[in-house]
Formats: structure tokens, sequence, C-alpha cells
């Protein structure tokens, strides 16, 4: 099936960026769509509740007519699975920037990626390190999106707490949410990244938002009520759900530090992985 | 209970209690951050006497607009003062706005509030009737809206009633059990 022809790997590659983007700014994952559902039948405020009929509307009428959810489509993120066959190119990296071209021109997506300076927009979604890459070892090549709107990634955040502090988790992360308030677009999907390095923590956080939020484990389910007793509710105007759930990523860390990331996805909580077949 | 609205508004808006919900129709304007500056230097390019202004950088295409949910209301804080005192009867967003602007909607104005992300469902309320300040790009630009029937929330009254601030207060007294003891 996957013949050696790079040129051919190169333009699936190329396709199946902009498919997963497609797919990613105008459906929601199942597993998103099912804590949505779960929330607003469970919500008790009736201004929270109204919200909530609104995202579940807003969701079926992005799936009717094709288009995004939200006009924030998000910075690319991409996260690349290699097979030992294909050698790690920059080819690679420009067939998926090419997907990210055509998708802002085909789907639309609004053209968010600026120079961070001069704010020079250069209206194709790509620049200097966008779309942010990813690159692991797997059996096959995959691409997987996770288009990442502005406000939340704004009030994400990172702490080096003291070791002793491991009681500040749970702190850190419910004064992130109680700072961001409803500006993150609530209710949210946080990933936490704990260890690793300073980088390495928010590297862990926004890849927890990879994983499925159908289930939690008891560290997650934790943090995730101490969030949701702050009563923010979705867009911050009160309720029963802050927080849909919470991920949590780990990673080993030196003995003298306790790095601690949140990186805070709003409501819609936007991934696709599409494997390149050629 | 709804209250339908319909642009330009009046001395209705005055009745608005916060946590109401709200269908609103007619024009609405779009404005961000440069816009609201462009409008500070040279001026408020339509009539802003009962206009509302929408925080909202829209999908764009061919004439239509696709996606435009509102973006976050707290950026403008410092830059619609100047609109309210020329007449603008509401500002639409999400997330809510500053004592200041509490004060400043005080008695002639509202702050209404869509669900941030609903882009598409605003979409389908919306049909586009003009554009002013094209060259700020398409985020930035003012793009004449009309709306059928969008359903909003009043996040804040003219009597200065403040659903988010209400929220953050009990917010801040649940996160005070974190608070170490004082040594």
């Amino acid at each position: 099936m996957c013949s050696t022809d790079s040129s051919a790997m190169l333009r699936a590659l190329e396709m199946a960026t902009t498919d997963a983007l497609r797919e990613a700014v105008i459906r929601l994952p199942p597993d998103v769509k099912r804590a949505i559902e779960r929330a607003a039948a469970a919500e008790t405020n009736p201004v929270a509740k109204g919200e909530l009929v609104n995202i579940a509307r807003n969701i079926a009428a992005a799936e009717e007519l094709g288009v995004p959810l939200c006009q924030d489509t998000g910075v690319p993120v991409v996260y690349l699975t290699l097979p030992p066959s294909i050698p790690l190119t920059e080819n690679l990296y420009d067939a998926v920037a090419k997907g990210v071209r055509r998708a802002t021109a085909n789907i639309p997506l609004r053209p968010n990626v600026v120079d961070p300076l001069t704010r020079h927009n250069t209206n194709d979604n790509t620049g200097d390190g966008i779309p942010a890459i990813h690159v692991k070892p797997g059996e096959r090549l995959a691409v997987t999106v996770l288009p990442k709107g502005a406000g939340a990634e704004n009030v994400s955040r990172i702490a080096m707490l003291f070791p002793s502090e491991k009681d500040g988790i749970e702190r850190f992360v419910v004064e992130t949410v109680l700072f961001a308030g409803g500006k993150s677009c609530p209710p949210v999907v946080l990933g936490v990244g704990i260890g690793g390095t300073f980088d390495g923590a928010a590297a862990l956080a926004k890849e927890a938002l990879l994983q499925s939020i159908d289930h939690m484990d008891p560290l997650e389910q934790k943090l995730c009520d101490a969030v949701n007793r702050l009563g923010i509710g979705p867009m911050g105007m009160g309720g029963d759900t802050t927080a849909f759930a919470v991920k949590v990523k780990t990673a080993a860390c030196h003995t003298a530090s306790l790095p601690v990331a949140v990186n805070v996805q709003c409501w819609a909580c936007r991934r696709a992985t599409r494997e390149v077949v050629w | 209970m709804t209250t339908t609205l319909q642009t330009p508004l009046g001395d209705e808006v005055l009745r608005l209690h916060a946590g109401d919900r709200v269908e609103l129709s007619g024009i609405v304007y779009t404005a961000r951050d440069d816009a609201h500056l462009r409008m500070k230097m040279e001026g408020v390019p339509f009539d802003p006497k009962g206009a509302a202004i929408y925080h909202c950088g829209p999908v764009v295409q061919n004439n239509r607009i696709l996606a435009a949910g509102p973006t976050t209301s707290a950026r403008m804080n410092n830059l619609s003062g100047f609109l309210l005192d020329l007449g603008v009867r509401a500002l639409i967003g999400k997330g809510g706005m500053e004592r200041d602007v509490r004060e400043q909607l005080r008695n002639r104005a509202v702050y209404l509030a869509f669900t941030g992300g609903c882009g598409a469902l605003a979409a389908s309320h919306m049909m586009l009737r003009g554009v002013f300040f094209k060259d700020l790009g398409m985020a930035e630009a003012v793009w004449v809206i009309e709306l059928d029937s969008l359903p909003l929330v009043v996040g804040i009254d003219a009597q200065g009633n403040d659903i988010f601030e209400t929220v953050r207060a009990c917010a801040n007294r649940e996160f005070q059990r974190y608070r170490k003891p004082e040594s």
C-alpha cells in the first residue's frame, strides 16, 4: 500500500493535514460531545443550562453547514507519528505547512498567525515555528491536529513548585481556573503536566489534551471536582460545570523540582487524527 | 422569559435585569481592539445613537459570515467609554467587563453576553450588510451585520448588577480554603 515514493508520501501528508484540520474545526470528537450532553442534562442553573443548549445547537449548526464551529480556528498544533521507514526531513515539516495553508484558504480558517513583535499577519496561518510540529516514533505515519484558540491558551500557566508542596498542585490548578474566570470559554478541559523540565511540563500539559475525556483517574477526578466547586460555570456566568475533565500527564523530574503546567482548553476541545495513506 | 429587542435601541434596555434572556434583532457593528482605537481617533463611521457593538472578529468568505462568536470583552475595558458617551446602548461579547465599564453603563446601556465559541450558531442568525475599516483585516474590521433573534443573556444591567462579578465573588470565597494559615 505504501510505496517508497517520497513525493507521493509528502503529498498525502499535506492532504491529511488539511483533512484533519477540516474535521477538527467543524466537528468535535464524540467524547467531547458526550461530556457536553452530560453537563447540559445535569445542570441546575438556568443561565448555565441556556449556555450549554447554545453550545449544543452550535455544534449541530457547524456540522449541518460544514463551517468552523468557532471563528477562532486557532493556531495549528500538530503531532506526527513517524514509522521507522520514513526519515525525518525538512520536507515533512514543509508538507504539513502546505496542508495548513491549503486548509486556511479552503475551509476557510481565520488567519491568526502573526510575527510576535511587528504583529504582521502572514495570512496563511504559518510562520516561524508555526505550525508547531511535534514528532514521535510510531507504527504508521499519522497526523493529529489540535487547533488551539487564544482565549484559553492566554490563561494557561506554569509553576515551579517546591517538592514539599505536593498539595500546591491542586491549589495551582484551581487558582488557574479562578484567574481565568469566563475568559477561557468554560466549561474547560484542563491538560495538566506534572514533572519533567520547565518547558517539558508545558508540552506534557498540551499532550494531555489529546487524551479522551470519557474517563478520569482518581487524581484527575479530584482536581476536576475541586475546580467545579468554584461554581464559575459556562462562560463565567455561574453553574455546576466549570470543567468537563482534567487530564494529567507526568514525567520524571529533578529531585529538587516540581514543575506543574496547566494548559487550559475551551469547551471546543478540537482534535482530529488522520492516518497518511499513499 | 425572553425579551425581544430590535436595534436601534432605546430606554427599553434600562428595564433589563442581569440574567434575563434576550433575543436581539437588527443591525450590530463588530469591533475589536484595533477598530475601537481607529474609531477613537477618526470618529465612528455609523450612527452610534442606539447602536449595539459586538466584540467579534468573524470568519467571512464571499460576503458571507461563516462563523462569528464573541471575543473576550475585557480587552475593550478601556476602549468603550467614548462609545457609550456617543449613545451606544449595548455592548455584546463574552466574559464580562470591569467595574469602570459597569459604571459607564449605569442608566444608559447594557452588556449582553453571547455564548463564547458559538460561531456557527451566531452565523445562522446573521446577514452581512457591509463593512468599514476593511484595511484592518478580517478579524479587526467593523462588519455591519443584521441579526435575526440572536439569543443573549444580560450580563451587566443598567442598574449596576453584574452576573460575572457575582460569580467571581463566590468563586473567590470558595478559593479561600486554599489560603495558607497565618504563621
